[in-house]
């Protein structure tokens, strides 16, 4: 810990530049290839790989996994400042001025992403492989889920905005076909729908984002923009960094357009695990992390991402702690989650590397919980009430350890992987930026409250569960309900996630470990500052308050008696129940005023057709809408409308000769 | 100068495309008169794809030729075949070829889209009769040639009275397609008329801007006329109107604001396939013909002309968007969103340098490709009568169209086929009930938003970039906002197709529909002619995103006009 009090600003020159490839990393583009090629196998072969076509699923993103490692030690065995690898794939659109390659670049933190995504990926594929046992379309499930690994990978490799862009839309894609994958379900339907259209919002940010970068910089890539923030004005990079910070909000799932990840929780829980805790759902905080020059350059774009960020982190945590559907509350936690890293990322350069090793602690402990939950469900018949739980510890006893790791990482126990990372952002919210001690107050509360917090609704979650007394009687078709422990094929990556959770933070920081390993990407900080509080105090305060959470819900969830239905609550609970009005407000601003727009406008549409189809329809034409006005049907107006367009255009031509 | 006559030398080798063209026409119309009736459609089909086809391959043998020299002036300059004329030609013999497979498509039941008798009143019994008897109206193909044979002509011409006569082959025959559609016949005889109106009105405008600039040059060649506006001295207004109508009159072809009126009505009342020729192969020509007329006649007038071309851009992106954005019928969307574009394909024009042409080359073709793929599963998507209702009472539910008493055979079993199911409602659910269509619709759609990957992003990027390196940087960001705001109402449809249930029914959609005595939506399963084209259509547009580089170069390469 003590190198995080003496950080604080940059030395920008120890970020690396790009090396072309060489080597093993040359086959850089086989990550991308192998998953891609198994999802297009797997669709075109159709039913006939419906025996193995599961396994060839879980083989593909493996092999990736292992060209992975085989790029890691690569790099390892390079000078740190050689680490920044781009490979060039293809010319992809020599138009003139402007070409566009196409290629991937190989750094330690794409390269930190590819193996959290092969990895945890892997494993979620073989869960599934279980999980999905059942279901008739398992290929398909298995196709989407390989595009979905191919589409990540691309979207961490890239190696500019663009090329990020096609995988940011393809995990977009593989994610609402796997939400929507039981689409004959509304709910699911509905669902996917809403996630497709807060991500079209957030993707906006990003093609407006490219757009000014091809102003001001006159291309896409990483290189070229990155080289050239210190020639831009700051009003230009503040509006960089802002839109930027719009398309990571979409999808990461950050305030405002936080309300899609609740309702994505009706896919198949291993989606949820893989798509919307451990990979997709990070992709926001590494185009943060990615485009760090940029948000270096304009401190005020860094703090609305801190803000936005700290907003996120409160707001998950308190609708968390009043969900009562398992999955729910773990989809809150993932927001409230995401929300530190964004946090620590906004911090600037002193937090980069904290949101990025937060996010890895994060991708495992959170995908061990939701498989955990998946585990349960399985055992509980689809259950997902956590009233309609309690007492599972004794009937899944692997569930119940597996879960216990996660819950403990998460909680920030010493000396479980959240400890590591998550103390570290806390300590970094305490620490003034830009000069100013105010924030280090506020970043620093939030960050501790938010620990309080999510230590109050994850042993919520956990001794709902599986401590207390059982309150489940029967199933959903009158039979006696038979809680019981998964198949192997789903416990084992639920164990391997579980050693992970309580390992791989140490691991990680051990000799500066990956934050170090982080350096040719996020650069290295070199001034003295320190936290506002000492070190020792942050953390007494911050296991106090942990500590608080756990007693609090163990004296409500494990030894009181837990009613079958929600009790009425106060206002702020029964506010988070229904996630804090997001839905009321969200269509009161976006949804309505559009439904009335339209609304007027369908009506002058259909006089217009009406009008149009009999040809002599009455003449009905207002002058309250500019469409119905010259979209008459009737030829004189349109020819009126020609002749105005000519004399007007003649005017703008002629009147500077006379 | 004596009054002896001397016949210009004519390289008859580099008009082979327009004359292999124009000539089927010519045999088209013969066919129609001395072949028999049976034998007519196989007849006209064969000619018309091999005549395009073989414009294609024509195009093809030229191009060495052109790309060793840089181009051959023709017909004593009435033609100019160069690089641009060549891509051109070849773009529209392509997308022609195309839809004239999406037009000889025929229902299982052997109905085209085209009326059986076009001399017929709408709903009089000679019409019925007409139907019954299984007529067709084949003189639509040889039609569609002349206006092909137009097209062709259009971008390669050299001098002011050859671009109106080829305006004029091109837009007669069309005049008369759009009024041909075999359902809501009013609708479309409409469509015609106002299309003629209005056409012969831009034509006006045209002629009277190649009567002031032949006052001013004293010649009608691109060539003079170019030579003359930095020689001729104080007749500045005479010039600078004339130029105005000669542009207006090609506005008006390519759809922009504000002689864009027509788009929306026309593209809505004509029959299907006629109006994805009408969107891509019109655009394409007379896109060729404004490109020769900016480059080659005007560039010396470029200051003077930038702000009106520069206000009709952007008038024209920002009407089609918003306009776009409000449409109920599909058809209608479609014509906006080609309005749109055809801003979009503006701001490469206006760009003015080699770039801004080879940029503009390679948007017509990825554009025409996906209009043309999508107006073809436009005509595919048919409403379907209810149930086991007696036909009787679904002539009644479906209002004043008497023409579509369809296919009454199968009428007990599944209700007959009805017109398109053009309301963009009536498309919801189609994803989930036929979604190889509905995902290649969507291929279609993503390209007109501009989504990396699809032969629409390579295209905008190509014409933005052009613009931005031409100056015209605000242009750009009009154009990207634009799209932006388009891809809402491009995202909506998809929305519908995959995520919104088929209107009126939930887990057995179709029987709870028709039993309320609604038509439902249907694909009809066809000769195949059109999923042909479609198919082309959408490779095409996946490769010209994927792999763009050798159509890039190869436009590039050709984007050299020759005086």
């Amino acid at each position: 810990m003590s190198t995080v009090t003496t950080l604080a600003l940059v030395g920008q020159d120890t970020i690396a530049a790009a090396t072309p490839a060489g080597g093993v990393v040359a086959l850089g583009w086989l990550l991308v290839a192998l998953p891609a090629l198994s999802a297009a196998v797997l669709l075109l072969a159709g039913r006939r790989s419906d025996r193995w076509g599961h396994w060839l699923g879980v083989l593909a993103p493996g092999l990736s996994f292992v060209v992975g490692l085989i790029a890691l030690t690569e790099l390892l065995g390079r000078p740190a400042a050689e680490r920044v690898v781009d490979l060039h794939l293809f010319s992809w659109i020599p138009a003139g001025a402007f070409t566009l390659d196409a290629g991937l670049r190989l750094d330690p933190l794409s390269l930190t992403f590819v193996l959290l995504v092969t990895f945890v990926g892997t494993l979620i594929h073989v869960y599934s492989v279980a999980y999905m046992e059942e279901d008739v379309d398992r290929r398909r499930f298995f196709a989407y889920l390989n595009l979905f690994v191919a589409a990540m990978l691309l979207l961490v490799l890239a190696d500019s905005y663009l090329l990020l862009f096609v995988g940011w839309e393809g995990v977009g894609l593989a994610s609402y076909l796997l939400i929507g994958f039981w689409n004959h379900r509304t709910p699911n339907a509905v669902a996917a729908k809403k996630a497709f259209i807060a991500n079209r919002v957030g993707d906006i940010g990003l093609l407006v984002a490219m757009m000014i970068m091809f102003s001001t910089f006159g291309g896409v890539s990483f290189t070229t923009v990155h080289a050239g923030v210190a020639g831009a004005s700051k009003g230009t990079l503040t509006a960089l960094g802002l839109m930027l910070l719009l398309a990571a909000c979409g999808k990461s799932a950050q305030f405002p357009l936080q309300s899609w990840l609740g309702d994505a929780m009706a896919g198949p829980t291993p989606v949820s695990a893989l798509i919307h805790a451990a990979t997709m759902v990070t992709a926001g905080v590494y185009l943060i992390v990615r485009s760090a020059p940029i948000f270096d350059a304009t401190p005020d774009a860094r703090l609305v991402v801190a803000i936005v960020g700290g907003i996120t982190l409160l707001f998950g945590a308190i609708v968390g702690a009043a969900k009562d559907d398992i999955k729910k509350v773990l989809a809150a936690s993932t927001m409230s989650q995401i929300g530190y890293m964004m946090l620590a990322a906004g911090l600037g350069p002193i937090g980069y590397a904290f949101a990025i090793f937060h996010l890895v602690t994060h991708g495992f402990f959170k995908a061990g919980m939701f498989l955990g939950a998946g585990s349960v469900m399985h055992g509980m018949d689809d259950q997902v009430d956590m009233r309609r739980f309690g007492g599972l510890g004794r009937y899944m006893k692997i569930t119940w350890v597996t879960f216990m790791a996660g819950w403990l990482a998460i909680l920030g126990i010493p000396p479980f992987s959240g400890f590591w990372s998550k103390d570290k952002i806390i300590e970094a919210a305490f620490m003034p930026v830009d000069g100013s001690p105010w924030r280090a107050w506020v970043f620093g509360t939030v960050a501790l409250v938010g620990a309080g917090l999510t230590a109050f609704y994850m042993s919520r979650l956990f001794f709902m569960t599986f401590e207390g007394s059982k309150r489940w009687r029967e199933r959903a078709d009158g039979s006696a309900q038979h809680p019981h422990e998964a198949p192997r094929l789903m416990t084992v990556p639920m164990i391997v996630l579980a050693v992970g959770s309580v390992a791989i933070g140490f691991v990680l920081q051990l000799g500066g470990g990956l934050t170090g390993w982080l350096e040719p990407v996020t650069g290295r900080v070199e001034h003295e500052a320190s936290a506002v509080l000492p070190v020792w105090l942050l953390m007494v305060l911050t296991l106090a308050l942990v500590v608080a959470g756990v007693v609090l819900a163990w004296r409500q969830y494990a030894t009181a008696t837990v009613p079958l239905t929600p009790p009425r609550a106060t206002v702020l609970t029964r506010a988070a129940r229904v996630d804090l009005y997001q839905d009321e407000v969200n269509d009161a601003l976006l949804v309505e005023p559009g439904q009335h727009l339209t609304r007027s406008l369908v009506y002058g549409d259909a006089q217009v057709v009406d009008g149009a189809f009999a040809g002599l329809a009455k003449l009905t034409v207002g002058l309250g809408s500019v469409v119905r006005t010259f979209q008459t049907g009737y030829a004189r107006t349109y020819a009126a409308t020609m002749l105005v367009g000519v004399v007007v255009l003649a005017v703008i031509v002629l009147a500077p000769r006379f | 100068m004596t009054g002896s006559f001397t016949a210009p030398a004519i390289a008859w080798a580099q008009l082979t495309p327009v004359l292999l063209v124009l000539g089927a026409a010519v045999v088209g119309v013969l066919v129609e008169a001395f072949a028999p009736m049976r034998l007519r459609r196989p007849l006209q089909l064969t000619l018309s794809l091999l005549a395009t086809a073989g414009a294609l391959v024509a195009v093809a043998a030229l191009w060495n030729g052109v790309r060793a020299s840089g181009g051959t002036v023709v017909l004593g300059g009435s033609l100019i075949v160069d690089g641009p004329t060549l891509v051109l030609q070849g773009t529209i013999a392509l997308l022609a070829l195309l839809s004239i497979l999406v037009m000889a498509d025929r229902t299982e039941t052997g109905e085209d889209a085209f009326s059986p008798q076009a001399a017929a009143v709408p709903g009089s019994d000679y019409e019925e009769v007409a139907r019954r008897k299984g007529l067709s109206q084949t003189e639509v193909y040889p039609l569609v040639l002349f206006a092909t044979g137009g097209m062709l002509i259009f971008p390669a011409t050299g001098d002011l009275l050859t671009l109106f006569v080829a305006l004029e082959v091109l837009s007669l025959p069309l005049y008369l397609l759009s009024g041909l559609a075999r359902r809501r016949r009013l609708l479309s005889q409409e469509a015609s008329m106002k299309y003629f109106l209005l056409g012969a009105f831009a034509s006006a405008i045209l002629l009277f801007g190649i009567a002031l600039l032949y006052g001013f040059a004293g010649s009608i060649r691109y060539a003079d006329i170019a030579a003359a506006t930095h020689k001729v001295v104080g007749l500045d207004g005479l010039l600078l109107a004339g130029a105005l109508m000669v542009l207006v009159g090609l506005l008006f072809k390519v759809g922009a604001v504000p002689f864009h009126a027509w788009t929306p009505d026309v593209y809505q009342g004509a029959p299907t396939p006629i109006t994805g020729f009408m969107a891509a192969c019109t655009k394409v020509a007379a896109f060729g013909a404004l490109l020769r007329m900016v480059y080659v006649v005007l560039p010396d007038l470029k200051w003077d002309l930038a702000p009106a071309l520069w206000a009709v851009a952007i008038l024209t992106i920002v009407v089609g968007t918003v306009a776009g954005l409000l449409q109920t019928d599909i058809k209608r969307m479609l014509a906006y969103s080609s309005i749109a574009h055809a801003g979009f394909v503006l701001t490469g024009v206006i760009a003015l340098n080699t770039q801004g042409v080879s940029s503009v080359l390679f948007y017509l073709l990825a554009y025409g490709a996906a209009t043309v793929g999508a107006f073809g599963i436009v005509s595919l998507v048919r409403e379907r009568s209810a149930v086991a209702v007696p036909v009787a009472v679904s002539v009644g539910a479906v209002g004043s169209r008497s023409e579509d008493i369809g296919e009454a055979a199968d009428v007990a079993t599944q209700g007959s086929v009805l017109g398109e199911a053009t309301q963009v409602s009536q498309w919801a659910g189609l994803g989930r009930t036929h979604p190889v269509l509905a995902v290649t619709f969507t291929l279609f759609l993503l390209s007109f938003t501009g989504i990396p990957l699809t032969a629409g992003f390579t295209g905008k990027f190509a014409v933005f970039s052009a613009a931005v390196a031409g100056g015209a940087t605000g242009l750009a960001i009009v154009g990207v906002l634009a799209s932006a705001a388009a891809a809402f109402f491009y995202v909506r449809v998809i929305v519908l197709m995959f995520f919104t249930s088929p209107a009126g029914a939930d887990a057995d959609g179709a029987a709870a529909a028709g039993a309320s005595g609604q038509p439902t939506t249907t694909v009809v399963t066809s000769e195949g002619f059109a999923v042909v084209a479609i198919a082309i259509c959408a490779v095409l547009t996946v490769l010209l995103g994927v792999v763009p580089g050798p159509v890039l170069d190869l436009v590039t390469e050709a984007a050299k006009f020759i005086p």
